[in-house]
């Protein structure tokens, strides 16, 4: 077997876009015969989602209030996809934030505090909720051996059981527990929105410091760099003399505390109660965007926006076209798995048509 | 009639039918090198087309082989990108069980607590009538038959025909394989679609069998697959004792639900997410003999319970095939 030589591949930025485009287009074609399949009229769906996205300022808005979790989880992810693990976990890290800064609201709202200190330590505690829920799958893979993909996932499951327990067990709205959560916070305790919306500023400024410290983290600091070492080849960043173990945990914990604080932000700012879809599937969404991004984090950016758009234009589809708002995971899928393998046909075609002009010369 | 303990342990076997045979898939699939991380995706969608295309078609076999179909196109695609396009198996695998399971709910809807047909039990002439034996083994649904001979052939093939050398040798030592004129990457493509069409046939059951109908994000199938999964390596890539972990799974599961009336502190949400902590469980007992503390820990232990401890964790070890996941580039 021969030595596999990376091919001198001449990149140009409209050749990228081109392909790019590809595969844009492949995922539209895949979601229109899925429509299709459904007796749905394709185009009529789109522009219901792209009304129900930028229908008006409100919705536009609501997009905003989409992606701010969206990022944190993504921020968060960028780390762990840098240390080179399969956090598939962080949606229970939403969750956990989520329940811990219910915990702590639900046995502060009736003391003096003022309610900024309270909303304060709430949000600390969900970042420490979601951190310690990645910790744990840290020590299982550190000290168990368990991949962190099972031990993530199976603490997903977890999670979403907690949730529903303490919504239908000590959390239970005075009567009986329902679906629709918990006993709202009082008003005091809730993330000021911009008038008449639902978009809170706070939440805003909160998702942008994350994707810039997360920027300036990988770019710009030693942390970063021997992150990268580790995801890259972690032997030889051990031999190296990089200790792995600790920075393995750093990517895991701050991950957890990011996409911690993206549940908090949910019940702070968003619900203001503990509702049982309260991750919304943000986790596997950012896993989608992260990878969509190519891992970069400026990217990151538009792609969480785009997907966020989804999200909001397809609430309103099942009363619109009748159509499940599963519609936009369908769209979301689609595009990265397209994209990824038009990365592997590029790769091919260019592998195949380096050899051949160098076989000419 | 048979005793009430005999009718539960002929539940868990019809309850483990489907987890056997997604598992045993599973396990030609990473045998032969390919991790179809898809599983999750691949039955939710398997379940829903089988149910839909049976519910239109009146024909549980149109079902089946839709499932089949669907299971070997998820497969397909795993493959492709991975083997052919290069392309990180997680990665592929990953989206596609998102995926899958999305497209399941979005084309499923209309089909959600419709009634449909389902497959019936089918005794076994003579066998029923044996004492105990009949009611648990005998007057089971065809898949469980199905389910027990697939694990029987399975084990067969690949350990003692040849072409389960070379199955094992593809997956073990991919350079050895080629050199000796095996087509390594048409063996892997094989073996990855016999795989996948296995879980997708195994997806189709719950809708058609064990549940009997689609019911959209509450079927109760989400997650069934990570726990094939996880089985298929708690199993340590081998049919009997994969089999084993389904049954024992299944067991388990059983137990916690005729548990319950006895345990009234215990919340019912607890039980339902078992499976769960158990899977993690499982997967930590394969692996804690070779982590480093347990090492440390043995050392000190006086000399008769070392050996122990041992031999008890050895046994519960497992090794991957050499060559899983890993890319291979014939030349």
């Amino acid at each position: 077997m021969k030595e596999i030589l990376l091919p001198r591949v001449r990149t140009s930025r409209w050749l990228a876009v081109g392909w790019q485009g590809l595969s844009i287009l492949m995922a539209l074609l895949f979601t229109t015969l899925v429509l299709l399949l459904t007796g749905a009229p394709p185009l009529e769906a789109y522009r219901q989602v792209l009304e129900g996205a930028f229908g008006s300022l409100k919705r536009a808005t609501d997009i905003l209030v989409a992606w701010v979790p969206l990022m944190l989880v993504t921020s968060g992810l960028l780390l762990t996809f840098t240390a080179g693990l399969w956090n598939i976990g962080v949606e229970g890290q939403i969750v956990l934030g989520a329940i811990a800064t219910t915990g702590v609201v639900r046995a502060l709202q009736h003391t003096d505090l003022p309610p900024p200190i309270i909303l304060v330590l709430a949000l600390l505690a969900g970042m420490a909720g979601g951190a310690a829920w990645a910790g744990l799958v840290g020590l299982l893979k550190v000290y168990g051996g368990v991949h962190e993909i099972f031990g993530g996932l199976g603490l997903n499951f977890v999670a979403t059981t907690l949730i529903l327990w303490l919504i239908f067990g000590p959390w239970k709205r005075p009567g009986i527990g329902s679906m629709s959560g918990t006993e709202p916070f009082p008003e005091r305790l809730m993330f000021p929105t911009l008038p008449g919306l639902r978009l809170s500023p706070w939440a805003l400024g909160m998702a942008l410091l994350s994707v810039a410290l997360v920027y300036v983290l990988l770019r710009n600091t030693y942390f970063g760099l021997r992150l990268k070492a580790i995801g890259k080849n972690l032997r030889a960043a051990h031999l190296l003399g990089v200790p792995t173990t600790r920075y393995l945990f750093l990517a895991l914990l701050g991950c957890g505390a990011m996409a911690g604080l993206a549940g908090s932000i949910q019940v702070t700012a968003v619900y203001h109660r503990l509702i049982p879809p309260i991750s919304s599937g943000y986790g596997y969404l950012g896993l989608l965007v992260a990878m969509l991004a190519n891992y970069r984090v400026t990217w990151s950016v538009p792609v969480a926006f785009f997907f966020a758009a989804l999200n909001i234009g397809s609430i309103q589809l099942p009363i619109t076209l009748k159509l499940d708002s599963t519609l936009s995971g369908v769209m979301q899928g689609a595009l990265v798995l397209f994209v990824l393998l038009m990365q592997g046909v590029r790769a091919r075609w260019q592998a195949k048509t380096t050899v051949e002009s160098d076989d000419g010369a | 009639m048979a005793p009430e303990w005999i009718m539960g342990l002929a539940g868990v076997l019809a309850a483990a039918a489907p987890l056997l045979i997604a598992v045993i898939g599973e396990t030609f699939s990473e045998r032969a090198g390919v991790v179809n991380l898809s599983v999750n995706g691949t039955m939710l969608l398997a379940a829903m087309a089988g149910f839909a295309v049976a519910v239109r078609t009146g024909s549980l076999e149109l079902g089946f082989l839709t499932g089949i179909l669907v299971g070997a196109g998820m497969a397909l695609v795993v493959a492709f990108a991975s083997l052919t396009l290069r392309q990180s198996q997680v990665a592929v695998g990953l989206v596609l069980a998102l995926l899958g399971r999305d497209l399941a709910y979005f084309l499923g809807n209309p089909f959600m607590g419709v009634p449909g047909p389902r497959v019936g039990a089918l005794p076994v002439p003579v066998l029923q009538d044996l004492p105990l034996l009949g009611p648990l083994l005998f007057r089971q649904s065809p898949l469980v038959y199905i389910a027990v001979l697939s694990v029987i052939l399975a084990w067969i093939w690949i350990f003692r025909t040849r072409p389960g050398l070379v199955l094992r040798c593809v997956g073990e030592r991919p350079p050895a394989a080629f050199v000796r004129g095996i087509p390594v990457t048409r063996v892997r493509y094989a073996y990855a679609v016999l795989g996948g069409a296995m879980v997708g046939f195994a997806g189709a059951a719950y809708t058609l069998d064990l549940k009997g109908g689609w019911q959209g994000p509450i079927s109760g199938i989400d997650g069934v697959g990570w726990i094939v999964l996880a089985i298929t390596i708690f199993g340590g890539w081998h049919p009997v004792r994969g089999a084993f972990g389904a049954l024992l799974f299944a067991l388990l599961q059983w137990l916690s639900l005729v548990l319950q009336p006895q345990l009234p502190g215990v919340p019912s949400q607890v039980l339902n997410v078992a499976p769960f902590p158990l899977m993690i469980f499982a997967l930590l007992l394969t692996n804690l003999g070779s982590t480093e503390w347990v090492q440390t820990l043995l050392a000190r232990l006086p000399e008769s319970g070392r050996r122990l401890a041992l031999r008890i964790l050895r046994s519960l070890q497992v090794s991957p095939p050499a060559a899983l996941g890993m890319a291979f580039e014939e030349e």
